[in-house]
């Protein structure tokens, strides 16, 4: 296979960097919720009045 | 009214993500299948051709985005919603991530094939780029602070003229470079084989389904630090109200 | 609303004018940036000349910005938003004002420069009419981009360091542009000038409504 380092590079590179992110949504959400109050934990339930 | 407090999870998943996510990392497994082991090698590029199917979508994924963060940006503008604003930002984040692969993917791809990482003359490159600097300007402006609404007006004029500058800036571009090695319609000129093409849709479709499962979660990231700050503020008050209620029944 | 556009400008024109910042020190820095990029290109003629118009159209970029934030000040300071509100003077009025302050100020500054590029790089202007045209145009996209992201970064920590990552990007068209068409005007390179004044003044045209538009909403809500 011709230019597989180049291959490598960008499927690695973009492969990594979706994952990494959602890596950290996953945690950023994990750990925001936990501070949130159960009562308060609900993102669809408020919107209409907000 | 009160919610059941009951089975609410400690993280911003749910059934619907998990399912995307899981078609998420089937459809990358499928791609890099088809994209490797089945799609045949260009006669022009060669095997570099299998750039396209992670760097087409990214493409295409950071228009989507950044449309989607010009309509919010309105959206806020027009009706105050506080749901597209946070609909604009997520948009926005993911949307950066999306153009920052852009241009990685593209640059690495233009090596072998115009045997340059940067090529000015070529317009998308170059609009995409300054495309990328305005969306972290709208970021940084996001992440400035201040009072919210402000904060979200603020950033939604941004939004409005990032989108606004963008075809002027494109046809600057055009005329300046006045030639373009961009592979202008490799799609529509029927050049791409059939598995070529067909991977690179399921490309635009699988990291279609990877924004929507991160604009879920980073939506309900935004939604939760709004509700983490109110209560802060409800708290603080209830407090103060306890104070003042407590030094009133002392005096 | 074109009296109080008048109004708002003549103020500005007549603080920055007490105060000199233009003339002592903006002039003096555009004139810096001219002898720096001498330097940096070690006084090699024909490259020089090759990016007279290049380096020209980049050292008014930069110093946009400061105008753009010397502009902004004059209205966060004491309270003078609010103050200028509470006159009833319509918020498209204050841009346009506003604009034409920064505008006079950045013509101000390119006629020095053009002098100092003729005497400095020893450029020689072929089409005046062309120069001057452009100066114009691109000026009042300049300054109309310029005063609606100044006031947009008016009430953001870091103005000083957002106020370039915003404008310089969307400027880009006017550098673009501007430049090409002085390639044309002093000859370095064989382009129709004068097609480029189109898109600078598309340019200015879109950017001038975009901020009378929103920039009320940004003088009221921020």
């Amino acid at each position: 296979m011709t230019h597989l380092g180049y291959l490598l590079a960008g499927w690695g590179i973009t492969l990594g960097a979706l994952g990494t992110y959602a890596f950290r949504l996953a945690v950023r959400g994990r750990s925001l919720a936990a501070r949130v109050p159960v009562e308060r934990r609900r993102w669809m339930t408020s919107e209409d009045d907000s | 009214m009160t919610n059941p407090p009951l089975d609410l999870p400690a993280h911003t998943g749910s059934r619907t993500t998990r399912v995307l996510g899981a078609a998420v990392l089937v459809g990358v497994a499928t791609m890099i299948l088809l994209g490797f082991f089945v799609a045949p090698e260009d006669d022009l590029m060669a095997d570099s051709v299998r750039m396209i199917f992670v760097h087409v979508p990214s493409a295409i994924l950071t228009y989507v985005a950044f449309s989607v963060t010009a309509v919010g940006s309105v959206m806020w503008l027009w009706k105050r919603s506080v749901w597209w604003d946070i609909v604009a930002h997520s948009s926005a984040e993911i949307g950066v991530v999306f153009c920052g692969l852009t241009l990685v993917t593209g640059s690495i791809w233009g090596r072998p094939t115009w045997n340059t990482y940067w090529e000015w003359g070529d317009v998308r490159l170059v609009t995409t780029l300054i495309l990328f600097v305005m969306m972290i300007g709208y970021l940084a402006v996001r992440s400035m602070g201040g009072d919210e609404s402000a904060v979200a007006t603020r950033a939604a004029v941004v939004g409005v003229i990032a989108a606004i500058n963008i075809p002027i800036i494109n046809r600057s571009v055009e005329w300046w470079a006045d030639r373009t090695l961009h592979q202008q319609s490799s799609i529509t000129d029927g050049k791409l084989e059939d598995w070529t093409l067909f991977t690179m849709f399921l490309g635009i479709v699988v990291w279609g389904v990877f924004y929507t499962w991160s604009m879920t979660h980073r939506f309900r990231i935004a939604w939760l630090e709004r509700e983490l700050r109110d209560g802060d503020l409800d708290e603080a008050i209830a407090a103060r109200r306890a104070e003042a209620a407590a030094s009133g029944g002392a005096s | 609303m074109l009296r109080d556009a008048w109004l708002v400008a003549t103020k500005d024109l007549q603080i920055e004018w007490r105060s000199r910042v233009t003339f002592s020190q903006v002039v003096p820095f555009a004139g810096l940036v001219l002898v720096l990029f001498g330097f940096a290109l070690d006084a090699n003629r024909p490259v020089l000349l090759q990016a007279t118009s290049g380096l020209f159209w980049v050292t008014i970029m930069f110093v946009s910005t400061l105008a753009v934030q010397r502009s902004t000040s004059i209205e966060t300071t004491d309270g003078a938003r609010r103050a200028l509100l509470l006159a009833g003077i319509e918020p498209p009025a204050v841009f346009v004002g506003k604009s034409i302050a920064v505008a006079v100020q950045l013509l101000a500054v390119e006629v020095v420069l053009l002098a100092g590029v003729v005497v400095l790089y020893s450029a020689d202007v072929e089409a005046w009419g062309l120069v001057f045209a452009t100066c114009l145009v691109a000026t009042v996209g300049i300054a109309a981009a310029g005063t609606l992201l100044g006031a947009l970064v008016a009430g953001v920590r870091a103005r000083e360091t957002v106020l370039p990552i915003l404008l310089l990007p969307v400027l880009a068209p006017v550098l673009i542009g501007a430049t090409r068409a002085f390639d044309d005007a002093l000859g370095s390179v064989a382009v129709d000038g004068w097609s480029w004044l189109g898109l600078l003044a598309g340019f200015g045209v879109i950017n001038v409504v975009l901020g009378a538009l929103s920039y009320g909403v940004l003088l009221e809500e921020t």
